[in-house]
């Protein structure tokens, strides 16, 4: 178990109808506030939003939390978005964690209202389980190369090594064949211009 | 092309091949293997003294075989660089008896029989990946007569046929005879929007993919316009299922071909027959328009081919990029980061992500520009804090860790007792480690067992019963559940979802445990062979697998309650289907098989872990 106190908030979001079409979320709400550790448990029409992010600062400094979960989107999706919102409160951004109740329980199950809702609960129960043990972590930073290697000499990787050449950056650009040019150079003219392509 | 051969911060490895590339974002390494032209690219002046002394005869690449080259060639005359090369395998070589003639012939001395291929290696830090695309092969499509009818050609040799640099010179002839054809047919799709499944009659492609082409209608408009400009008297007749011309100047150009007299022809015909004596070519096919068959008897066809992907497993490997199903590469999200490989620091250009026409090519590859250079732009950057720690106080130094690393990030030294190390900058955090170490001596920062097994006794303290645990992989099966879900595709609702970087940082022991609290049934789930975004790192879940289903079988659990399954990004609709077959096996397991598993393991496992 952690050392300090855990204060977990979490931010359920309607989605619009998207996520509260087919889950209950003042249940899942309710539910997540009952839950050891959970201090405070709001909704979120949109969390991803300006206001919803607003609203998740603010209740960081409001209950002092150290630990946020959201019960939103994919973290495909809007992870980096709420890293950030963290950050800027002041959080380190690895002390989120996100319940995915829309690609995983909202969307495959639209017409199971009631299994929806008791799923995205669990998956909130489980998304609060592991934001137990969520610890700060610092990220290495690691010194950039200042080249590129383009794979492929055809027009499009013509076009990125020259924009990246006229940018000032060193480009190696490997086409496997004798010459570059690729398919486009076997062309007679081109559409919708009508002219030559080399 | 000439501005991308003199740029002073560009340079140009022409006849080269990628060897290897190891290391992350920010701090690639790269391998290159510089083929040997026998011929020194920097003293060439491209005079061809070597040429007709050449006796080696060859169908030349470039011209699609309508004309010929000698095995001492440039490929085409404005080629960058523009140098000679030598192609050895054909070269009857420098021994004076056997041939050596173009030794002779270059005053400039530049041919060299003792070149050897260099192998180069340099640093990068973002990479493009711009390998274009292939031309889809009609030969499978038999009913065309590709191969047997010679006035059958395809859309890439129309253009040859018909460029003032071609072999003809521009002047369009027939293969047949070498007489102007008048009546020219082009026929649409070919390759392309076809049927592919595994019992009919297109098991392999080999008679076209599901997806448009993209280029093939305007491509084979700007041809009609092109002819009707040559020759303004031949009769053009396009078959088409639809002409999709959506682009910026595209309806104009389709309008005016119209204009000059191109039939269209609303329907794709069934089959090509030739006139043996006149090599013409009858086209029967079903006008969708009118409602009738028709046949078009035609001096020449040209079948408008499609675009199949690039055959290059090699670089997609060492890159750890993926497919969707069509087989072109996946990108990071196909809305938001439309450029972005899932793997960071690398980005796409042009037809290797998708079909598409030169400006769209072009546009894209400005948009990698953009992308690469945001991040060259920076002097360090940041990378995810999901890396492997070991705790010396529970490790014993046996070394496992350091085998199963795809990245040799682990060194450890069992015979000297010196306990394992992780360098973090090569740790890429796919978890392998940490799933293999016997003393759990291995942390996975923000994966870590505690997180984990918390997961999975959340997700398993009510009902479990009911439920199939899924361990999904984050790249593929995550990703795939996620397209499930953006499909809109039902499922049962009493899975519950652990996510995992790799499928390979799936423990034994969360397994043993979910059973343990008595799960009917545990997926675990990872990218296909090859696919990995770890590399090799999903093997290793494979030889796990298989270890805990012998594991099963000797202590009595029926090894089906645990399932292994390879899902893509790509693949949602293999999400669903495996959820609802999982689902079908779960009705099977009764409260007694669960009861006794449980018992099992309480003795197996937990003595094990003592």
């Amino acid at each position: 178990m952690p050392d300090e106190e855990l204060r977990i908030g979490v931010f359920v979001c309607e989605c619009g109808r998207n996520i509260a079409g087919t889950v209950d979320v003042e249940t899942v709400r309710r539910y997540a506030e009952s839950l050891p550790g959970v201090v405070t448990s709001q909704v979120n029409r949109y969390t991803c939003s300006d206001p919803g992010q607003a609203q998740i600062r603010k209740a960081i400094a409001e209950h002092k939390l150290n630990r946020v979960v959201i019960a939103a989107c994919s973290p495909s999706l809007h992870q980096p978005t709420f890293r950030a919102c963290l950050r800027q409160a002041g959080l380190n951004q690895y002390l989120l964690e996100m319940a995915n109740i829309r690609e995983q329980v909202a969307w495959v199950h639209m017409r199971e209202p009631d299994a929806a809702t008791y799923k995205a609960q669990e998956t909130v129960k489980m998304a609060v389980a592991r934001a137990r043990y969520l610890r700060p972590e610092q990220e290495m930073e690691v010194p950039v190369t200042k080249a590129a290697l383009v794979i492929g000499g055809g027009i499009a990787g013509i076009q990125a090594a020259l924009d990246l050449a006229d940018a000032g950056h060193k480009v190696y650009l490997v086409e496997k064949e004798p010459s570059i040019g690729g398919k486009m150079a076997m062309l007679d003219k081109t559409f919708p211009t009508m002219d030559c392509s080399i | 092309m000439m501005d991308a051969g003199r740029h002073p911060n560009i340079e140009l490895m022409t006849y080269t091949e990628i060897e290897n590339i190891t290391g992350y974002v920010g701090n690639f390494h790269v391998t290159v293997r510089r083929k040997a032209r026998f011929v020194d690219e920097s003293e060439c002046t491209a005079c061809g003294d070597c040429v007709p002394v050449c006796p080696v005869i060859r169908p030349n690449e470039f011209e699609m075989g309508l004309s010929t080259r000698r095995a001492i060639y440039i490929p085409f005359p404005q080629a960058v660089p523009a140098a000679y090369l030598i192609n050895i395998d054909e070269c009857l070589g420098d021994v004076p008896i056997a041939c050596g003639k173009c030794l002779e012939a270059c005053d400039k001395k530049c041919i060299d029989f003792d070149m050897k291929d260099r192998i180069e290696r340099f640093e990068v830090g973002a990479i493009i990946v711009a390998t274009g695309l292939d031309v889809f092969d009609p030969t499978g499509l038999d009913e065309y007569g590709y191969t047997r009818y010679p006035n059958v050609i395809t859309s890439l040799e129309f253009e040859r046929l018909i460029s003032a640099g071609g072999p003809t010179e521009g002047h369009f002839i027939r293969p047949s005879d070498r007489k102007q054809p008048k009546r020219i047919g082009f026929i649409q799709c070919v390759g392309s929007r076809t049927e592919i499944s595994p019992d009919g009659p297109n098991p392999d492609g080999s008679r076209g993919h599901p997806y448009c082409s993209n280029i093939c209608c305007m491509n084979t408009v700007k041809d009609s316009l092109l002819l009707k400009d040559h020759y303004p008297d031949t009769e053009i007749t396009v078959f088409y299922m639809d002409i999709r011309a959506f682009g910026k100047g595209f309806e104009d150009l389709y309008r005016s071909s119209k204009e000059k007299g191109v039939r269209y022809v609303r329907g794709l015909p069934g089959k090509i027959r030739e006139d043996p004596t006149t090599h013409n070519l009858l086209v029967t096919v079903e006008n969708t328009t009118a409602g009738r068959l028709e046949t078009h008897e035609l001096d020449m066809v040209v079948l408008s081919v499609g675009f199949v992907p690039p055959e290059d497993g090699h670089i997609k490997k060492l890159l750890t990029l993926s497919n969707t199903s069509d087989g072109f590469l996946l990108e990071a999200h196909p809305k938001l980061r439309p450029v972005d490989a899932p793997a960071k620091g690398v980005f796409f250009a042009g037809c290797v992500e998708s079909p598409k026409d030169i400006k769209d090519s072009v546009t894209q590859a400005s948009a990698a520009a953009a992308r690469a250079q945001r991040l060259l732009n920076k002097d360090r950057v940041s990378v995810e804090a999901i890396t492997a720690w070991v705790d010396h106080d529970l490790c014993t130094a046996c070394g496992i860790c350091v085998k199963v690393c795809p990245y040799g990030a682990i060194t450890a030294d069992p015979k000297q007792k010196i306990k394992a190390v992780v360098t973090e900058a090569s740790c890429a955090g796919c978890g392998a480690c940490a799933a293999e170490c016997p003393q759990d001596a291995i942390v996975m920062r923000n994966f870590t067992d505690l997180q984990i097994m918390a997961q999975v006794e959340a997700a398993l303290a009510e009902n479990p019963e009911e439920k199939t645990l899924v361990f999904a992989c984050n790249w593929c099966s995550y990703a795939g559940a996620d397209l499930a879900g953006v499909s809109r595709l039902q499922y049962p609702a009493n899975t519950r979802v652990v996510r995992t970087m790799c499928s390979g940082r799936v423990d034994e022991d969360f397994v043993w445990r979910a059973f343990e609290l008595g799960a009917a049934m545990v997926l675990v789930s990872g990218c296909h062979f090859g696919d990995c975004h770890y590399m090799t790192a999903n093997h290793h879940t494979q030889k796990r697998v298989d270890k805990m289903w012998d594991r099963m079988e000797r202590w009595g659990i029926r090894p089906e309650r645990l399932q292994l399954e390879w899902i893509s990004a790509a693949e949602g609709q293999k999400f669903a289907r495996v959820m609802r077959e999982i689902e079908e096996m779960r009705r099977q397991v009764t409260r007694e098989e669960i009861e006794e598993t449980k018992a099992i393991i309480a003795k197996r496992w937990r003595k094990r872990r003592k």
